[in-house]
């Protein structure tokens, strides 16, 4: 029997569930390595090199070189590892979050202030809200780009 | 005996403990967030507990994708504030109860909840940030502290009915404790936040204040939550809420040992960093 997967029509959303955690494991365990010193410092002098050492697909390791997190969120990868990449180069969790949605940074900051963003028509895939695929990407980051 | 006389309810956001060691608690991005703790921080005082009962998570620092504990109590006699990338937080080392905390660990195991029991593990901000909230800046914790990390990163999760009722299961063991201890025991995370993907910055105040509501007044029907309606409805990582359930689970009322707890605080703010902040501290009456 498959498993119940009763959260895969929330929109813009991706549940770190066995099946993800089994594609993911060596993106996230390579993300787990980050937490020493030494091995930041290996990452940061030649990123291609420190990333073929791991049994990492190539898609994972553009999804990390690009650090195109939404990218690494569909193979496999979890926010609580990807974050360590984060914290390798200096990034925030808010700046990490923000990327995933198109905004830049200042717009994403500024939604946060404003009460953050809204649950409504962002329940169900389908509905209208600004997470829904057909909405993507939002705010001009790509135009900065 | 030992007697579990106040829960304490409260997000841990970790940009809230680098506030608090970069000195900007004083900014006005953060005064609003810190005003809503300084209640708080008098109450621990005047109501000094001997042990802190901590449940919390870990965010992929003590446990990688090698070992993935559903419950993981910490019976050592202490634990390091853990390097979460940025370096350890410049805050006091956790000091356990391995007394009490391998009590627990007997009575809860033998009352069918598998617990994990770690003997080694560093803290990260799921733990330090309510800690540094609650007690400010000291030396030292003011009291022991046993660490109780539930799994919410990895699916399956724990479901809100299950930690309801591991929270009945701590009660009765901190009640068959011989040693005359005051006993805090603290539910973390949350609440409505989204960390990830397009949806990423999910606030949903309705629903978060819905959540206090009935957390405070009818706890059991909130246990039947579903894990689908906290991930739709507070987003992904809104999940951690369920971790509440265990402290509320351990309360008079629900064991039936006495009324309904007295609210003695209750506060709830957005944001911080992506999240939806919020706070309660219930004590017993009996």
């Amino acid at each position: 029997m498959a498993l119940d997967k009763p959260y895969l029509d929330v929109p813009g959303t991706t549940i770190f569930d066995a099946e993800q955690s089994r594609k993911g494991y060596w993106l996230n365990q390579f993300c787990m390595s980050l937490m020493k010193a030494e091995n930041r410092a290996r990452f940061k002098a030649d990123e291609r090199a420190y990333l073929d050492e791991w049994p990492m697909t190539e898609e994972q390791k553009q999804g990390v070189l690009t650090r195109d997190l939404n990218r690494c969120m569909a193979a496999g990868g979890n926010i609580y590892f990807l974050a360590k990449i984060g914290a390798t180069d200096g990034k925030s969790f808010q700046q990490m979050a923000g990327s995933m949605t198109g905004m830049t940074e200042e717009e994403y900051r500024n939604m946060m202030i404003s009460g953050g963003r809204s649950v409504e028509g962002n329940r169900f895939i389908g509905e209208d809200g600004d997470a829904q695929a057909h909405r993507q990407p939002q705010g001009s980051a790509h135009k900065k780009a | 005996m030992a007697k579990i006389t106040a829960s304490v309810f409260t997000s841990h956001v970790p940009a809230i403990g680098a506030a608090i060691d970069l000195g900007k608690t004083e900014e006005a991005y953060w005064q609003p967030l810190f005003k809503g703790y300084e209640f708080s921080k008098q109450w621990m005082k005047d109501n000094k507990p001997d042990v802190v009962f901590l449940v919390y998570n870990d965010h992929a620092t003590a446990f990688s994708l090698e070992m993935i504990p559903t419950f993981a109590i910490g019976t050592a006699a202490e634990f390091q504030p853990a390097d979460e990338g940025w370096g350890p937080r410049p805050v006091p080392k956790v000091i356990g109860h391995p007394d009490l905390a391998s009590h627990i660990a007997q009575s809860v195991i033998q009352d069918d909840f598998d617990l994990t029991i770690v003997n080694k593990m560093d803290v990260d901000h799921g733990l330090t940030v309510p800690l540094s909230l609650m007690c400010g800046q000291p030396e030292a914790w003011p009291c022991p502290v046993i660490p109780f990390a539930v799994n919410v990163v990895q699916y399956p999760v724990p479901s809100g009915r299950r930690c309801y009722n591991l929270g009945k299961a701590i009660r009765k063991a901190v009640d068959s404790f011989d040693e005359n201890l005051n006993v805090h025991i603290w539910g973390t995370g949350g609440m409505s936040h989204q960390l990830q993907g397009p949806r990423a910055g999910l606030i949903n105040k309705e629903w978060d204040n819905a959540f206090l509501d009935q957390l405070i007044a009818d706890p059991e029907a909130l246990s039947h939550k579903p894990h689908v309606d906290y991930v739709r409805e507070a987003g992904s990582e809104g999940i951690e809420l369920v971790m509440w359930l265990i402290a509320r689970g351990a309360m008079d009322d629900v064991n039936g040992k006495g009324p309904a707890p007295k609210v003695s605080h209750r506060f709830y703010h957005v944001p911080a960093s992506n999240t939806a902040v919020g706070h309660l501290i219930l004590e017993n009456q009996a």
